[in-house]
């Protein structure tokens, strides 16, 4: 038996470890040919299956039995065969069924992305924009509820949550206590932590990071800014947490660090969860040792609008060679 | 050297007649063409007091409206300051408290919004962008002022008046 097994993913071959998930072997091919995920995080266990976004379409079960799945399936919760191939964006129906899971992702959510501080970076902006309808179809009264303060650092708006369940795989996994949770059942669920506790554990804020939309979101940056407007920095800091490294994304706006998030990989997932204190309580520069600025996708909105003023260092006011050398940007910041 | 294009035309300059050396007759004739004038319908109007009808599509001073129960329609999501070219819009957003659910549509608004009206091009970006169709380019010509700071204008200049009850 060899230890790798192929699987074709809209025509491109990749060799992966068996038990390997549909999703997580697209992963590794990368590009435009991974599927969306609302629910499914690498490092929560047991998360996924939920959300129904990464749905694809098998063409070919495996080597020994060619024969296609009957129906599309969740990609983050199947794993590969030997000779698997698996068909993503090249194939018309996962697009349409996707699109069908969209709409229904939406049925609920109030779309408040003017008001919503997750707009920017909100998963669920990104997957209705790519596969979204213009307009709703649907005419019925959506589920409200009263948005809830989880302590002093955390807002809970139920409204936008699609109960993906990952900020409860983290109280679960990577906090020692949860006292939040799903209540009720079917299209009466919702998050909450019944009694109004508050969720205080050196790591809850991590709630934040994994919320694929704004349905948790941070208190100390509510309305501060548009996250666009700011601008993401790579820095780190010697946490005493044991558990937590202190690397994190400080969100600049102008000299003041607005919010700080874990940094997060290329599939928006965070690469290291960090622990409260570096989150809520170091906001000023003088705290954190910083890297260098965060890669930003180009086609995302928070690249946009970055313009560069020039300032002149002190050094090259006293400098005449050096005043020289930047004549032409000095004259640019003159006119203004 | 010969003309390639042959266009050149040249001009033939005969010597000035009596007449036209006395002058007189093209003096008159020049101030009749000016007489004539006095008698005429004006091309310019005495504009601050008058006002020309602007087109339908034209774009004027900014104002930011309110919806049909006189609550600010902003909600300073930044979309206008995003879209904007020329990069003349700012705005500081807040929460809104319960007792100011009349003044402001949704749960957050802008607090400051400033716009200067010296980088604005008045492209109408901003007006497009808006999602909650706060904003629109419908006012008058901005008018003139002496200072540069004058010409940010704030949410006093810039939000629409209440309707009035009768």
């Amino acid at each position: 038996m060899s230890d790798l097994v192929k699987v074709t993913i809209d025509g491109i071959t990749v060799e992966v470890a068996p038990g390997t998930s549909i999703l997580n072997a697209a992963r590794q091919i990368g590009g435009d040919i991974v599927p969306p995920a609302m629910c499914y995080y690498s490092k929560l266990e047991g998360s996924g299956g939920k959300c129904r976004t990464c749905i694809v379409k098998v063409s070919k079960g495996s080597e020994k039995d060619p024969r296609p799945m009957p129906k599309l399936v969740a990609s983050c919760r199947t794993a590969v065969m030997d000779g698997m191939e698996v068909q993503n964006i090249t194939s018309p129906e996962v697009l349409e069924a996707r699109s069908g899971v969209v709409e229904i992702l939406l049925i609920n959510h109030p779309l408040d992305c003017p008001v919503c501080d997750q707009a920017g970076e909100c998963d669920l902006q990104n997957l209705s924009y790519e596969h979204g309808l213009q307009k709703t179809r649907y005419e019925f009264e959506r589920r409200t509820f009263e948005r809830i303060d989880i302590g002093d650092k955390i807002q809970l708006h139920m409204n936008r949550c699609i109960l993906c369940y990952r900020c409860v795989f983290v109280a679960d996994q990577i906090t020692n206590k949860r006292v939040h949770g799903i209540l009720n059942r079917g299209d009466h669920s919702e998050i909450s932590t019944y009694i109004q506790t508050a969720v205080e554990n050196d790591f809850s804020g991590n709630v934040i990071d994994v919320c694929p939309v704004g349905a948790l979101t941070d208190k100390t940056f509510r309305f501060k800014n548009r996250v666009w407007f700011t601008k993401p920095v790579d820095a780190h800091r010697n946490c005493n947490h044991e558990k937590c490294n202190g690397k994190v994304t400080l969100w600049y706006k102008g000299e003041d660090v607005l919010r700080v998030t874990a940094r997060k990989d290329q599939f928006g997932e965070v690469e290291e969860f960090i622990c409260n204190e570096c989150r809520f309580d170091k906001k000023a520069t003088a705290d954190w040792v910083i890297e260098h600025p965060t890669h930003i996708s180009d086609t995302s909105v928070i690249s946009s609008n970055h313009y560069d003023t020039f300032k002149p260092l002190p050094v090259i006011k006293e400098n005449l060679a050096l005043q020289e050398a930047n004549k032409v940007e000095l004259e640019k910041t003159a006119k203004f | 050297m010969e003309s390639l294009s042959n266009k050149k035309k040249v001009l033939e300059q005969k010597p000035l007649n009596f007449a036209e050396r006395m002058y007189l007759p093209a003096i008159v004739k020049g101030l009749g063409t000016t007489m004539s004038h006095f008698f005429k319908k004006s091309s310019t109007i005495r504009y601050p007091e008058q006002v020309r009808e602007f087109s339908i599509n034209w774009r004027g001073m900014h104002s930011l409206k309110r919806d049909e129960e006189g609550k600010e329609r902003c909600t300073a999501c930044g979309l206008c300051a995003l879209s904007c070219p020329a990069e003349a819009i700012t705005m500081i957003a807040a929460e809104r408290k319960p007792e100011e659910k009349d003044l402001y549509r949704e749960e957050k608004y802008a607090a400051v919004y400033e716009i200067n009206m010296l980088r604005c091009i008045f492209c109408g970006l901003c007006e497009e962008a808006c999602p909650k169709e706060a904003i629109y380019l419908d006012g008058p010509i901005v008018p003139s002022d002496y200072l540069r700071k004058d010409f940010i204008y704030g949410k006093d200049k810039l939000v629409e008046a209440p309707l009035e009850v009768k």
